[in-house]
């Protein structure tokens, strides 16, 4: 689950990372109001989305008067940003973050994730703050420094140290460095973070170590001891179907293409969605009903992929094994006639009770299209989405 | 021959007494020699019952000194998984197979630590399990799509591996064991440790190697294997156009060097000398082509 960098801020002050003072505002007039409250001479104007690359989209201005931050909080609060990671339809900004500005000095990197080889959570510190890290990694690996976190003992003060060297704090910055760090883990631990940035963690004129952008995301496995996370998500920045599905218990993605696809199992439906494509078709999304595949389930499912204007023809793929075929084929049935199915329909089954749950489909009366393997399935549901 | 259980295997079932630990221990227990082979059930505070002529016990130590059991099957909630593993470690067991779905990582993570210098092997968590064929299965496959043979199955999905073991079965191949290793990013047995097993077994005479898209175990499997493995192995990734950046966090993909896509594995493994199939529908196929 992800949050905005306004509320990533308000759970890393309580963990005592140093951040510049803010007001998020969810109108013009309250950031004209958080300016005044704010009285610094210089503000800074931060779009709230959750993708990131927000400054080169025009999301970030600083603002060096009243009339400024007018100007740009007007300017940015309801536009429609684009950025790398929102793709090209964009996000509209409806919240925004008034910051006092910053006398930067030095721009570092610090991220936080679940390294899966060595089990831990790895830190990653580099001097190229502010940067897009993908890139750092590609061009200067030397430039990265990785930390492995021990969980019984936490972030260490020397771990901390050596962190701040490499990426060339001055010695007499350490502590406050140290704070900033050993803050951020023990969030990340606490709160069972799946990823955390500061990119930039920045030096200031006035020599002041502190975090000027945050970024974090949560492990949703673990949301049900977090109800605090919880309250913070934002419905508006996720993809209505995705919401959607999650309501029914169903794992949805959309994608571009135009050719649903209804599997059991995330592997499967992944490759299902491969031999998709190797056969020419455009995958529209990717649905995993899980090992429970009732009728209700499949029948949300339909619902959820027919609300695509784009879509041409669906695939159901599955390999029933303790869920048997004669009852996914009923819920395919009984799912097609409630949503009135306006495109083709390929099925694949296989497994326990395959010839029954076949004989059901031919005798439904509807025009569903049987598949006797993922490849005659692919084959057909490409087909009849060509028409 | 098989690898990790077989017929004289002693399972106990930590959750018996939940919805799934009940439906599943009864269909292993139907499948091979499950009679024999499910000896326990431990739930906390209901030792002294017993579920389908099991016993009961409030603890695994106790069930272990009690039945001989010496592998746990786990299907005990997400809250409470983690712990349940740590019992059946602390109680020094062979084996764990952990079935759950939904571990917080930070569980898993103190968990693995835990474990460092422990016997204990794990496997999973958020896996099908394990079936040895016409012995023992242990897990929520369907045993019916299996049958006895020379072929090792190692995969980090559920359905996808049945859609493997079903495409053998067409092509009258067996298997000697098929290991789910389960698709969390904090786990037990990777590919690597799975593949160093079916090696070793007499009986296996080549592996189907099925992963997916994140980490890199399936390139550091395939490295092991260009080194050591004297058996043919033949591999299929899933997730070839699974949009980048939506499963792994995007710092995710940084700290095991750029990788972790489906085609960066294919390439990998390739060049180790596996011969990999891009159509999912074409593992069996493939598999039988290298068999000698």
């Amino acid at each position: 689950m992800k949050i905005h960098e306004y509320q990533a801020k308000e759970i890393l002050r309580q963990y005592g990372v140093p951040t510049p003072r803010g007001i998020p505002c969810f109108s013009v007039d309250e950031a004209i109001q958080a300016g005044r409250t704010l009285a610094s001479s210089v503000a800074v104007v931060k779009a709230q989305i959750h993708a990131g690359g927000r400054g080169k989209g025009g999301g970030v201005k600083v603002a060096k008067s009243p009339d400024e931050l007018k100007t740009y909080a007007g300017q940015i609060f309801g536009m429609n940003l684009v950025t790398h990671q929102t793709g090209p339809q964009g996000q509209p900004v409806r919240r925004l973050l008034i910051e006092e500005g910053a006398d930067i000095k030095k721009e570092l990197y610090i991220g936080m994730v679940v390294d899966r080889k060595s089990q831990r959570v790895a830190l990653m510190a580099s001097p190229e703050g502010g940067m897009d890290i993908e890139e750092v990694a590609e061009k200067s690996p030397d430039k990265i420094l990785t930390v492995l976190i021990d969980p019984m003992t936490g972030l260490t003060l020397e771990q901390c140290n050596t962190v701040s060297q490499f990426i060339g704090v001055e010695q007499e910055l350490w502590p406050q460095s140290a704070t900033l760090l050993q803050g951020l883990y023990k969030a990340f631990d606490e709160k069972d973070a799946s990823l955390a940035e500061i990119n930039p963690m920045v030096v200031t004129g006035d020599k002041r170590v502190l975090a000027l952008d945050a970024k974090m995301n949560f492990d949703s496995n673990a949301l049900y001891r977090h109800p605090e996370i919880v309250a913070l998500r934002d419905l508006d920045e996720e993809d209505p179907s995705e919401i959607e599905a999650s309501r029914f218990d169903l794992s949805y993605i959309s994608l571009d293409g135009n050719i649903g696809c209804l599997v059991n199992g995330a592997g499967l439906a992944m490759a299902t969605m491969d031999i998709v494509k190797l056969y020419g078709g455009n995958p529209a999304n990717f649905l995993d009903v899980g090992g429970g595949a009732t009728t209700e389930k499949v029948t949300e499912a339909f619902k959820l992929m027919l609300k695509n204007p784009d879509l041409k023809a669906i695939l159901v793929n599955i390999f029933g094994g303790i869920m048997k075929c004669d009852v996914i084929a009923t819920g395919v049935v009984e799912a097609a006639k409630q949503v009135k199915l306006s495109v083709p329909l390929v099925v694949r089954l296989e497994g326990t009770n395959v010839e029954l749950g076949k004989q059901i489909l031919a005798q439904s009366g509807l025009p569903i299209i049987s598949a006797n393997n993922m490849a005659d399935a692919a084959e057909k549901v490409v087909a009849a989405a060509r028409g | 021959m098989s690898i990790l259980i077989d017929r004289n295997t002693r399972v106990l079932t930590q959750g018996i007494t939940g919805k799934t630990g009940m439906f599943h221990t009864k269909m292993c227990q139907e499948y091979a020699f499950g009679k024999e082979c499910f000896v326990a059930g431990v739930t906390p505070k209901k030792g002294g019952q017993s579920y389908e002529g099991i016993p009961i016990f409030d603890s695994v130590k106790e069930a272990k000194e009690q039945t001989g059991a010496n592998v746990s099957v786990i299907y005990v909630p997400p809250p409470f998984a983690a712990a349940a593993i740590d019992e059946a470690v602390e109680a020094e067991l062979d084996l764990v197979i952990c079935i759950t779905e939904g571990i917080p990582v930070r569980d898993m993570i103190r968990t693995r630590y835990k474990m460092q210098g422990k016997k204990t092997v794990l496997i999973g968590p958020n896996c099908p399990g394990l079936i040895t064929p016409d012995e023992i299965k242990i897990g929520i496959m369907p045993g019916h799509i299996h049958k006895k043979g020379p072929i090792g199955v190692v995969s980090r999905s559920g359905t996808l591996t049945y859609e493997a073991v079903g495409q053998l079965r067409e092509l009258g191949l067996g298997q000697s064991s098929c290991v789910g290793i389960g698709g969390d990013p904090v786990n037990g047995m990777k590919h690597i440790d799975v593949l160093k097993l079916f090696n070793q077994d007499p009986h296996t005479e080549a592996v189907i190697m099925v992963g997916e898209i994140g980490g890199d175990d399936e390139e550091t499997c395939a490295r092991w294997i260009k080194d050591n493995m004297t058996k043919p192995v033949i591999g299929f990734i899933a997730g070839v156009t699974a949009p980048p950046g939506k499963r792994m966090g995007h710092a995710g993909a940084i700290i095991s060097g750029g990788h972790g896509t489906a085609q960066e594995k294919l390439s990998v493994m390739e060049a180790c000398g596996i011969k990999v199939t891009r159509n999912p529908a074409e593992m069996g196929k493939t598999l039988k082509s290298v068999l000698k």
